[in-house]
């Protein structure tokens, strides 16, 4: 019988040669620079909504000064932003406050006729910043210039500027939470669209060359799913290590930091490794089905015809999944839990709104289970339909062929 | 899906009647395909270290005898036992294999091919590639090693893949249609290979639908025709099937000499054809010489393959063989 070490192996052997054949090709470079396209229409299709949402929701400081303190520091505020466009955050008067009076900062940020994310109070020469712990880190400096520009247009000094922390409400982090979760579903969904797709062709290769028959004598099927399906992995990591390096490297080029996201439940060591966890599980699960499928297809032509009923699928599991999210706690939620292929998606929003681990634990175990079930039994229905001589077999086509089989087993 | 075990033992090594070890053992195998039955009821006992041919037309069923007695399919009812094995894919690594469709990956060097395949069966990559090397420099096409596939002609890759097959020195060979799209002189080069194998243990198996190959290579045949074996056995005795075959010519045109002749005699030319009489040669060279025939040549021919093919297997099948695109014959 064969062992699981055989099988390990011969997965590897597989694995390695998939891996190889693909990362070293020149066609690898378009599947690198595949994601650029899309991001650069996103980019100029989002830079319209982007600049009417910025006009909404533009970080704004709230003045509560003297009168003339105030209308320096707005003074220094054009003069600055003339010189570095769109880096300097948007000014308002508070409404309500008495210039010169003392004032309330932290009802003033709770405020919501006047949102503002920070509040400088005080005089020029001793400001005082009242605002969320990252906010203060980001504006402490753009403050103090400001604060020094409005005493003097060459200023000399810099007057330090006292911070009063404040931490965000509740509700503001469970709203945070949320969008942290439908930004990390986003992300999930584009990356296993992206690559989960490419295992559909992925046998078609062996098929045309003639090797499938080689390869099924020498190792077990399901090794060989197996195999494929963790060099695409692979391939993916490869891809997304690329992208993410020069995404990285082109924000911190221009000197931005990426748009503040609240906190995840459980932290964002763990977040980020649960996200690596769950787009491991959520590819290898849209792989092993769409490897299967796609092991019935003998020609290109009719890959390229399953790839959109594929595309839909990713879809409709995305926007499930996005719907579950706005439903927590109700049947549709576990269902998009319990159902294996939305299950990842769910559970990566699950981990950006409750702390508790034990469920990713047992959520992982049953996508896992669910990975093993659907590559053997794409496995057998592989070897069954598509090893086999005799008449006919190649003018049906694929659905004929999964059909035909689903009804005999 | 239900196999039938019958009363075949089921474990350790097989035997025939005749205490001879078996490397392939194979009973009533059946497979059918969307109603259409391949293979009827096959039985195969093939001794270890034996060159044996599966011989049929093509569509007999021999790709589909060969793909359940290698594991890649399941036969629908049968029993099968492959150097021990219940389940030929248990021991893979003892077997090689080399489909009819030969394929490889076009990319990959001829080395890496090589090596790639001996992987499959088990062996460390590395030491694959290595021995992909000496394989090609031993038969002569070292200066190709690190050409990639794509870049070779149909023959070089077949060798590629044939060295790949018996890269991890299997016990097992199981060549389909070997000497298809093979040169003469290739098929020459092919035939020793395969004597070679056998003449250091390893038993081979391969499907033909030329008689020729397996008259000359084989100690053993099954015949498959419509997904049936109406033989197995030694090459000798499927020619046994048939009485030899006497040419005479005598010197006389007549006489009392005519009744020792067989119903069956048919006088063409000069000669006369019969199948010798199973009382043998002695009693009808007596009637002969006593009858005055004057006997100026009398030959007496052992039934060659192609014969014995056409008695066992019938016309239409023989006629389907010699049709069986191909190779050269």
């Amino acid at each position: 019988m064969s062992t699981f070490g055989d099988k390990l192996r011969a997965m590897l052997v597989i694995a390695r040669r998939d891996f190889v054949a693909v990362v070293f090709s020149k066609t690898f470079i378009f599947f690198l620079i595949g994601p650029v396209f899309p991001v650069l229409v996103g980019g100029l299709a989002g830079s319209i909504g982007g600049r009417v949402q910025e006009n909404v929701d533009r970080p704004t400081i709230g003045l509560a000064m003297s009168a003339g303190d105030t209308q320096a520091m707005l003074a220094a505020r054009e003069e600055l932003d003339g010189r570095v466009p769109g880096m300097i955050p948007e000014m308002v008067v508070l409404k309500g406050a008495t210039p010169g009076a003392a004032i309330d900062a932290r009802a003033a940020l709770a405020n919501g006729d006047t949102p503002v994310s920070a509040v400088v109070s005080g005089t020029l020469e001793a400001p005082l910043m009242t605002a969320p712990r990252e906010r203060a880190r980001q504006w402490v400096g753009i403050v103090s210039n400001l604060a020094a520009r409005a005493r003097s247009a060459t200023p000399t000094a810099y007057p330090d500027v006292a911070v009063a922390e404040v931490a965000t409400s509740v509700a503001k982090v469970k709203t945070g939470q949320i969008f942290t979760a439908q930004g990390s579903q986003v992300v999930l969904f584009l990356l296993t669209m992206l690559l989960a797709g490419m295992v559909l062709s992925n046998l078609v290769e062996e098929k045309a060359n003639k090797i499938i028959e080689v390869l099924a004598a020498a190792i077990p099927m399901d090794a060989m799913f197996m195999g494929k399906l963790f060099a695409m992995l692979a391939v993916s990591l490869v891809g997304i290590a690329v992208w993410g390096g020069v995404g990285g490297a082109i924000v911190l080029a221009g000197g931005r930091s990426l748009p503040a996201m609240s906190v995840p439940a459980v932290g964002w060591p763990l977040f980020l490794t649960l996200g690596f966890v769950y787009f491991t599980m959520a590819y290898l699960l849209m792989g092993s089905l769409f490897l299967s499928i796609g092991g019935m297809a003998t020609t290109v032509r009719e890959v390229q015809t399953l790839s959109m009923p594929v595309s839909m699928f990713q879809l409709m599991v995305f926007f499930f999944s996005s719907y579950a999210l706005s439903m927590p706690g109700t049947w549709v939620e576990w269902l998009s839990i319990g159902f294996p292929v939305s299950s990842p998606y769910a559970m990566l929003a699950r981990a950006a709104q409750y702390p508790q681990v034990w469920p990713h634990v047992a959520a992982l175990g049953w996508q896992m289970l669910w990975v093993i079930v659907i590559v053997r039994s794409g496995a057998q229905l592989f070897r069954r339909t598509v090893m086999k001589s005799g008449p006919a077999t190649g003018s049906k086509s694929v659905w004929a062929r999964v059909f035909k089989r689903a009804k005999a087993y | 899906m239900k196999i039938e075990l019958g009363d075949w033992p089921v474990s350790g090594n097989a035997v025939d009647a005749g205490g001879v070890e078996l490397a392939i053992e194979a009973r009533g195998l059946v497979k059918r395909f969307d109603g259409f039955t391949a293979v009827d009821g096959v039985d195969i006992a093939v001794p270890k270290g034996a060159i044996y041919g599966i011989l049929g037309p093509n569509g007999a069923g021999k790709t589909t005898t060969l793909r359940m007695l290698l594991g890649i399919i399941d036969p629908d009812q049968g029993y099968r036992r492959v150097l021990g094995a219940e389940r030929p894919t248990d021991v893979a690594r003892r077997i090689g294999y080399l489909p009819e469709e030969r394929g490889l990956y076009p990319a990959m060097k001829a080395y890496e091919a090589i090596g790639f395949l001996a992987a499959l069966r088990g062996m460390p990559l590395k030491e694959g590639r290595r021995k992909g090397r000496e394989m090609l420099e031993a038969h002569g096409l070292g200066y190709a090693a690190e050409r990639q596939i794509r870049q070779m002609s149909k023959g070089m890759a077949q060798t590629v893949q044939l060295l790949g097959t018996l890269v991890h020195e299997p016990d097992l060979v199981v060549l389909d249609e070997p000497f298809s799209g093979l040169d003469a002189l290739n098929q020459g080069k092919l035939e020793r290979m395969i004597r070679d194998l056998a003449a250091r243990g390893t038993t081979v198996i391969f499907s033909t639908h030329v008689i020729a190959h397996a008259e000359r290579l084989c100690d053993q045949i099954a015949i498959i025709a419509g997904g049936k074996v109406p033989f197995a056995g030694p090459v000798d005795l499927a020619r046994d099937q048939l009485r030899p075959q006497v040419r005479l010519e005598t010197r006389a045109q007549d006489g009392v000499w005519r009744a020792a002749l067989p119903a069956d005699a048919r006088h063409e030319g000069a000669f006369w054809y019969f199948t010798l009489p199973e009382t043998g040669v002695e009693p009808l060279l007596r009637a002969l010489i006593e009858g005055d025939a004057g006997i100026l040549s009398l030959s007496i021919e052992r039934a060659g393959l192609h014969d014995a093919f056409v008695a066992i297997a019938g016309e239409a099948a023989a006629r389907a063989l010699e049709e069986s695109p191909g190779e050269a014959k």
